[in-house]
């Protein structure tokens, strides 16, 4: 290739170059980097289903959180609860594991409860208990995170111990024991719930703060930050400017995970007997059932399906996550 | 880098002490008690007995003296007797651990096996159809409860095609000894081993995955195959030995991880390790046997972190501490 034809090419490329630049913020790199993640999309779907599942399914279904179905053996008739002229035959039992029918989508459970209705009220509270202890452990983690990052020395040095040892509790026997305070100070089920994000928060806040310290470190070498202290800039300016608008892509990362590793630690809990218990129903305590041998080999519709509704929340979480991940990432090209 | 180590251990003793506190203090707090678990099914028992049941015990203390009591013991290695074992605590835990352990490294060993060359495949096929069959599959077993996963399992192979047994370590009433025994275990812990790899592949997946795909947009890898270097040559020696740092860290980072047990899997496969262990002592209320075991996670933690900075110092000699 001669000289001439070369610099004709790179004139051809420039202009086409040119003629194809698109002026794009950050953000909507990051959206464009983001929707071109299939599996990303995949789990925006699968959330979104689930929410309209969990939140707009309770209204079509015809029965209630707690509703209980009677069935009258003799007259092969099913009874709902209300219907306390029909409850009086004595032929009237409790209607406990159900087949799967037209009335019942996905059968009774062991207790006599239409398990499609309960799975609704189940993943919406596995959905709002994670949301809450997600937030009470960013709150804490983020404070302590930037305080120790921001002012160094010594405050660092004691809040660092502390991440520490909140890092080295173990968790899983810590949530059995604290479990065991509240059956005997008498808690009622529907305070406990509430106790239970609060304690999980607590406990989970050191990897929060650990991370956040980390970027805070790292913002405060940056060359910007350097220039920005140079010319003068205020501490308020410094924080809302530089510090917390580059440490969110992270935050937000590591709280959409979160946001999923908490329905599974709640749903074990609850799978435990210790987490979230009677009258709500939890995607856990739905699977406990299958500790019940007769339950496991045959009445496959009241355990698998809170599974597998526990699985498809927690993958498509995880797969946001991911997504995000690579989306924030300037350095993955796509 | 010795002085380094010296501070971290000696910052680290400092840690386990505000841990022990907090957790003997957790610990105290529990409203019912082994005593009052042990006699609440004997009416004939008198006040005085549990008195000098407590006192045998080691419970007729106040929090802070208690406290001192465990301590000081602790700081000569004695933990105290298990209350349920009747045993001393070390000697229950030395013998458990080894059960967790080897279900624990039978599992990592099968997770980096077939880990490792994924995450290197998915990385060098960024964004094609195999990428994301992997990246898929590795989202999904991390997104697996373990409880459901095991029982799925145990519906399926157990109670369904009845090719493993559904729990415990060896099979009642046979005494196999030797060879038979060996065999027998091993046909026990597939299922647990099953639940392990599964749910633990995803992160191992994904770690090597990223970190490959960091060293592959490296200047030097560029250089490789600017150079004409086969490819093959580029992804494994050129690339794959960088990528081998960090994951080398990770691994000794999981190694005191190990000995750890697993509540959920444990209990679930009644698999007599220090999980199941653990979740009988907080039934039982077996007080110094759960304070051990506590501080025998901590201590294992803080040893996984500083196991992989000195790894992170010993294979990558970029890395100075000072």
């Amino acid at each position: 290739m001669s000289d001439s034809q070369t610099k004709l090419r790179n004139e051809q490329e420039t202009i086409e170059f040119e003629k194809n630049q698109v002026i794009l913020t950050p953000g909507q790199l990051i959206m464009k980097r983001f929707f071109r993640n299939k599996l990303a999309i995949l789990g925006l779907g699968i959330i979104l289903a689930v929410i309209v599942f969990c939140y707009l399914g309770p209204l079509f279904s015809p029965y209630g959180e707690y509703e209980i179905f009677y069935y009258n053996e003799a007259t092969n008739t099913e009874i709902r609860m209300d219907d306390k002229k029909a409850l009086e035959d004595p032929n009237v039992g409790l209607y406990v594991k159900a087949p799967i029918s037209k009335s019942h989508w996905l059968g009774t459970d062991a207790d006599g409860r239409d398990v499609l209705t309960r799975l609704m009220y189940g993943g919406r509270i596995s959905l709002q208990f994670s949301l809450a202890v997600t937030i009470i452990e960013m709150i804490i983690g983020i404070t302590m995170g930037g305080i120790a990052g921001y002012y160094g020395g010594k405050v660092d040095m004691v809040i660092m111990r502390l991440v520490e040892i909140f890092y080295c509790i173990p968790f899983m026997p810590l949530m059995l024991i604290t479990s065991s305070f509240m059956a005997a100070f008498g808690i009622l089920p529907q305070h406990k719930i509430y106790f239970l994000m609060l304690i999980m928060g607590v406990f989970n806040w050191a990897s929060v703060a650990r991370m956040v310290r980390g970027q805070m470190l790292t913002i405060r070498e940056m060359d910007y930050m350097a220039a920005a202290e140079a010319a003068g800039i205020s501490v308020r300016k410094k924080i809302f400017k530089h510090l917390v608008p580059n440490s969110i892509p992270i935050i937000i990362v590591m709280a959409t995970m979160d946001l999923g590793s908490f329905i599974i630690t709640e749903s074990t809990l609850s799978y435990l007997g210790v987490g979230i218990s009677t009258p709500y129903a939890s995607l856990g305590s739905m699977v406990n059932a299958v500790n019940k041998d007769i339950i496991m080999r045959n009445y496959l519709n009241i355990w698998v399906p809170p599974g597998v509704v526990l699985l498809l929340i927690v993958m498509a979480f995880n797969f946001i996550g991911d997504g995000l991940r690579d989306a924030f990432d300037p350095k993955m090209k796509r | 880098m010795k002085q380094y180590i010296i501070r971290r251990i000696l910052t680290s003793i400092l840690v386990l002490f505000g841990v022990s506190f907090l957790i003997y203090g957790m610990l105290r707090l529990m409203p019912s008690d082994f005593i009052s678990q042990m006699t609440s099914g004997n009416p004939d028992i008198t006040a005085e007995q549990k008195e000098a049941l407590k006192e045998k015990y080691g419970m007729n203390t106040n929090i802070v003296q208690g406290y001192v009591n465990w301590i000081s013991g602790a700081v000569t290695g004695d933990f105290g007797e298990s209350f349920q074992y009747q045993r001393p605590v070390t000697q229950v835990i030395g013998e458990k651990m080894w059960i967790s352990f080897s279900l624990a490294a039978i599992a990592l060993i099968i997770e980096l096996a077939i880990a490792i060359p994924l995450g290197v495949i998915a990385a060098t096929k960024q964004y094609s159809k195999v990428d994301y069959g992997i990246v898929f599959f590795a989202l999904a077993g991390i997104s697996l409860p373990s409880f459901f996963f095991a029982a799925v399992l145990r519906r399926a192979f157990s109670v369904g095609l009845k090719i493993f047994p559904i729990s415990g370590m060896v099979t009642a009433r046979e005494n196999y000894t030797g060879f038979m025994w060996f065999v027998d275990v091993a046909h026990h812990f597939v299922l647990p081993i099953i639940v392990f790899v599964i749910l633990g592949i995803g992160s191992w997946l994904r770690y090597t995955r990223t970190n490959m795909l960091e060293v592959l947009n490296m200047d030097y890898v560029r250089t490789a195959r600017a150079k004409g270097l086969d490819e093959r040559v580029v992804v494994f020696k050129h690339a794959f030995r960088n990528t081998l740092i960090p994951l080398v860290t990770f691994i000794g980072a999981q190694v005191p991880a190990l000995f750890s047990g697993a509540i959920i899997t444990e209990g679930i496969f009644s698999i007599p390790g220090l999980g199941q262990a653990a979740l009988d002592a907080v039934t039982n209320k077996d007080l110094p046997f759960l304070m051990a075991y506590l501080m025998f996670l901590a201590i294992l933690t803080l040893l996984g972190t500083l196991i992989s900075d000195i790894l992170y110092a010993v294979v990558d000699p970029r890395v100075r501490y000072n």
